[in-house]
C-alpha cells in the first residue's frame, strides 16, 4: 500500500517530464523533417533516442546493481532537488508573467527559418527537391540533436527515480510510453503542439521531483518519515500550496513590468 | 580534454547553472538531514521548509524589474 503511493508518483513525474520534453524535441523535428525532408528528420530523431535508451541502461543499471542504496538515495534525492527546483522556479515565474511562456510555435518558425536558410551550396533547398535524394544531413544533425538534449533531462529524471525505488524499468516505460503517444499525437496534428499546456505539467513535475529529492535526501540520510512513503503525497501537498502561494504572491505584489522596459537576472 | 571540458560544463550548466541559490539549497539541506537524522520530526518539518525558503529567494531574484528598481 505504501510502496504504491511512490510508485504512482514515480510514474506520473516521469511520464509528466517526458511529455513535456518530448513536445519541445518533436517541434524541432517537425520543423527540420518539413524544411529538410522527413527520412534525415526520423533518422535523426531516432538515433538520438537509442542513444538514450543505451544511456538509460549503460548508467542506470551499474547503479542499481553495485551502489549501496542509502548513498544512492542521496545523490539521487540531491540530483532531484536540483531539478525539482529550478523547475518550479521557472514554472512559477512563467505562471506570474516574470518569464516569457515557451512558445512552441516561435521555435518552430525560427527552426524552420534558420534551416531554409541553410541549404546546401548556400541556398534554400526546398524539402522537396530532397525528397528522393541522398540523406540530408543537416536535417538529421538538427533532429539528432533536439531529440538527443531534450532527452537528457529525461533520462536523468528516469535513472534517478527508477535507481532509488530500484524500478528502473518501470520508470523507462512511463518515458516510453510518453515518448510514442506524443509522437503519434505529434504526428497527427503536426505542428499545433503549441496547445500541449506545458507549464501546467512543468510545475506538476517539479513539485513531484522536489518532494521525491526531499524525500530521497531524508531516507538515504536516516530520516523515518511518518507514514513511510506515505509522506510523498504529503510533500506533494505541501508543495502545491507553496507553489500557488507564490505564483499568487508574484502576481498580485509584484507583478511584471513590461517586457519592453524589464530587466530580469 | 576537450570531451573531459564538455562534460563538465555541461554538468555545471546543469546543476549550477544561472540559479547557484538552488545548488546551494541543496546542500545545506543534504547537510541537514545528515546533521539532524536523530531528531525526525525536525527534519520532516525543516526540510521541506527551506526548499520552499530558497525557492522564494530564487524566485524573487528571477523576476522582472523595471529599471532602476
Amino acid at each position: 500500500m505504501h510502496s504504491t503511493s511512490s510508485t504512482i508518483v514515480l510514474v506520473l513525474a516521469v511520464f509528466g517530464a517526458s511529455t513535456v520534453e518530448m513536445v519541445e524535441a518533436l517541434t524541432i523535428v517537425v520543423a527540420a523533417g518539413v524544411s529538410r525532408g522527413w527520412r534525415a528528420a526520423l533518422e535523426g530523431a531516432a538515433a538520438a533516442a537509442a542513444v538514450l535508451g543505451v544511456l538509460v541502461a549503460v548508467v542506470g543499471v551499474p547503479l542499481v546493481r553495485y551502489i549501496p542504496l542509502d548513498a544512492l538515495r542521496v545523490v539521487v534525492g540531491a540530483l532531484l532537488l536540483v531539478l525539482g527546483l529550478s523547475w518550479l522556479r521557472k514554472a512559477i515565474l512563467r505562471s506570474s508573467g516574470h518569464k516569457d511562456l515557451h512558445d512552441e510555435d516561435k521555435i518552430y518558425a525560427d527552426t524552420v527559418a534558420e534551416l531554409s536558410e541553410t541549404g546546401v551550396g548556400g541556398g534554400a533547398v526546398p524539402a522537396p527537391a530532397r525528397a528522393h535524394s541522398e540523406r540530408d544531413s543537416l536535417g538529421f544533425v538538427v533532429a539528432f540533436k533536439g531529440v538527443f538534449l531534450e532527452g537528457t533531462e529525461v533520462v536523468l529524471i528516469v535513472i534517478s527515480l527508477g535507481a532509488a525505488q530500484h524500478r528502473l524499468g518501470l520508470a523507462a516505460l512511463a518515458a516510453a510510453a510518453a515518448v510514442v503517444i506524443v509522437g503519434v499525437v505529434g504526428l497527427l496534428v503536426s505542428r499545433q503542439l503549441s496547445e500541449v499546456p506545458e507549464n501546467t505539467i512543468k510545475t506538476a513535475v517539479g513539485i513531484m521531483l522536489t518532494s521525491f529529492g526531499i524525500f530521497w535526501v531524508g531516507e538515504g540520510a536516516g530520516v523515518n518519515w511518518p507514514g513511510s512513503d506515505l509522506a510523498i503525497p504529503v510533500l506533494v501537498g505541501f508543495f502545491i500550496v507553496v507553489t500557488v502561494a507564490y505564483t499568487a504572491f508574484m502576481r498580485t505584489k509584484l507583478p511584471a513590468p513590461a517586457p519592453e522596459e524589464s530587466t530580469a537576472t | 580534454m576537450r570531451g573531459v571540458k564538455a562534460f563538465g560544463k555541461f554538468w555545471w550548466d546543469f546543476l549550477v547553472g544561472d540559479t547557484p541559490e538552488l545548488f546551494l539549497a541543496t546542500g545545506i539541506i543534504v547537510a541537514l538531514a545528515f546533521l539532524i537524522d536523530g531528531e525526525h520530526l525536525v527534519a520532516v518539518i525543516l526540510l521541506p521548509l527551506v526548499a520552499a525558503a530558497f525557492l522564494l529567494a530564487s524566485t524573487l531574484r528571477g523576476r522582472r524589474r523595471a529599471p532602476g528598481r
